[in-house]
């Protein structure tokens, strides 16, 4: 049975209706549940999972409704609705007499000294609210996508004429005067600088900073696009400034894919003029113009890490491309995991959860392997080209493609733990995956993807095989996930955990090398 | 105030949007303010961005 409710003027943000439907799928008799607003990408959903009713014609974005398939003999309606007020009524109790003020304006009144505003309301809504906010003087960390390039820079203009901040849009992470913001991990404080373009890409340097015994003074974000010919590094600029002059920053830091051309240019000429090295991965980008510039360019976000360790002790940077293991034991690492695999495996699989991470990976393994990909090195590498399940595969998981109408799966692994069942078979050699801790990140990222070997190896096992799954954590040891227990999750499921992404993926080429695959 | 006035002051955080991150911040006891949004207009972009340049001209 179908049946569909929906409640004009109830507005909750999608992350926890998402969530609220995860559980409500778990009821005994319940095939399929949609909990959201009445948007025109929710719809869509319902209808592709065949629950559109004719209630669902008048909805606005502004409505909520719930869509569910059922076996009414096992459950019904009420029941369905009666657990989603218990887990929303559960949300409310944890917030019980504090003031929601509902716009802006009217929690600036109650917090009249508030100095940063964070926004992840829907796209469409979101640059009208940071441009309110920088035209009250407030620092913006906006998380929203899927927010127009011309608001973008009209954001950013309107911040920089301001001298304030307007990290974002899709801005991930950031980590201001100590303070974890959105997705990010919690590292001590130092005097180390970042700014950064790219979400993971900064999660993974900050962690291994914090590992090698420093920390940061201030993280800011940009967003993806801000090194775009359009947006022209307005606030990579606007960060370096800033980082230029903070007296508790001695190096600085910065991370991003490739910049334009002309973008690049500006940056060189920026921090040509600065009296504190400067350390840069331009995922992939040249190094030699880097060099020229007077900054230090790195080989990977570890490297990028250990070397802006090095200048702020005064030591000479050097390239880091092996290993913190000795290489007597990485040989022998390899040797037993090629003589666990049978002739007819042949496949790598790897799911990642970070975009930059990903990014990291395919760049170093693509030079050497034809790896299919949602996030192609050459277009004939595209996934949708791999000849069916022969060949090997990287995805970035975090992609809009499969992020529709489900969180991020940072947040929430399930969709990874789907690839694993869909996309692990007999013909599977390898696994690598990332687990991302910190805030924003789910609370056991590290124990769902162990299950997720678990499963696939025990799969395997009934046709008297094994696979290597290697993982590495971008994680510290005060987050609030435990990380101990998070590496022990996952070697308790035979997975041999890496100390860095970079040298998880060093580590996979070799043994692909070893085994001729 | 500059960003780099922002550097040496407590945080005070707006949040707008995703509950999850207004509960992470006051888990650091950051002081922090969630913001109970919704779309205005009744979801209407065009009235939406009819009001927002109105607020923005203020």
């Amino acid at each position: 049975m179908i049946k569909v409710i929906v409640r004009e003027n109830a507005y909750y943000d999608s992350v926890t209706l998402m969530l609220i439907s995860r559980e409500m799928k778990k009821l005994d008799g319940v095939e399929e549940v949609l909990v959201g607003m009445g948007t025109d990408l929710n719809l869509d959903l319902v209808k592709m999972l065949e629950m559109f009713l004719p209630e669902l014609e008048k909805v606005t974005p502004n409505d909520l409704f719930i869509a569910a398939k059922f076996d009414e003999s096992k459950v019904s309606m009420d029941e369905l609705i009666s657990s989603f007020e218990e887990q929303l009524n559960r949300k409310k109790e944890a917030h019980a007499g504090e003031y929601q003020p509902p716009t802006l304006r009217s929690a600036l009144n109650f917090m009249p000294d508030a100095n940063l505003v964070q926004i992840s309301i829907p796209g469409q809504y979101a640059a009208n609210e940071a441009e309110d906010a920088l035209n009250q003087g407030l620092h913006v960390m906006l998380f929203s996508d899927n927010v127009p390039m011309e608001d973008e820079l009209r954001l950013k203009q309107l911040a920089v004429d301001k001298g304030l901040l307007m990290m974002g849009p899709d801005c991930g992470t950031a980590i201001i005067n100590g303070v974890p913001l959105c997705f990010a991990n919690v590292v001590r404080r130092g005097r180390i600088g970042l700014v950064g373009a790219s979400g993971t890409g900064t999660q993974e340097i900050t962690v291994r900073i914090h590992q090698l015994g420093e920390g940061m003074s201030q993280v800011i974000g940009t967003g993806g696009r801000d090194l775009s010919e359009t947006i022209g590094g307005l606030m990579m600029i606007q960060g370096i400034k800033a980082l230029m002059a903070d007296p508790d920053t001695e190096v600085i830091v910065l991370v991003s894919k490739p910049p334009a051309p002309s973008v690049e240019k500006k940056i060189y000429d920026l921090i040509s003029k600065s009296d504190k090295p400067v350390v840069i991965d331009f995922i992939g980008g040249d190094a030699e113009s880097i060099r020229q510039a007077g900054a230090i360019p790195c080989l990977s976000l570890e490297d990028a890490a250990r070397k802006a360790v090095a200048v702020l002790r005064k030591e000479t940077p050097v390239d880091f491309d092996g290993f913190d293991a000795p290489q007597e034991d990485i040989d022998q690492l390899v040797k037993e995991a090629v003589a666990r695999l049978k002739p007819d495996q042949k496949y790598l699989r790897a799911f990642y959860t970070g975009g930059t991470l990903t990014d990291e990976a395919i760049k170093y393994l693509g030079s050497d392997h034809v790896i299919y990909s949602n996030i192609p090195l050459t277009p004939d590498q595209a996934m949708e080209r791999m000849p069916g399940k022969e060949g090997h595969l990287c995805l970035d998981l975090g992609e809009d493609q499969f992020t529709r109408g489900r969180p991020h799966p940072m947040i929430d692994p399930l969709t990874r733990s789907e690839f694993f069942d869909t996309h692990v078979d007999e013909s599977t050699a390898l696994i690598l995956v990332d687990v991302v801790l910190g805030y924003g990140s789910h609370e056991n990222a590290a124990g769902v993807v162990a299950d997720s070997v678990a499963q696939a190896r025990a799969r395997l096992e009934t046709s008297g095989k094994d696979l290597i799954a290697i993982a590495s954590v971008t994680g510290t040891d005060q987050d609030p996930q435990n990380l101990d227990e998070s590496i022990a999750s996952l070697e308790q499921a035979g997975i041999t955990v890496m100390p860095s992404n970079a040298q998880a993926v060093r580590l996979v080429d070799l043994i692909m090398k070893a085994a001729g695959i | 105030m500059s960003v780099n006035d922002l550097f040496k002051q407590d945080l005070k955080v707006i949040n707008m949007g995703l509950e999850s991150f207004y509960e992470d911040l006051t888990s650091q006891k950051v002081e922090a303010i969630q913001v109970q949004w919704k779309p205005a207009a009744g979801g209407n972009q065009k009235m939406a961005a009819l009001l927002g340049r109105l607020k923005s001209s203020k």
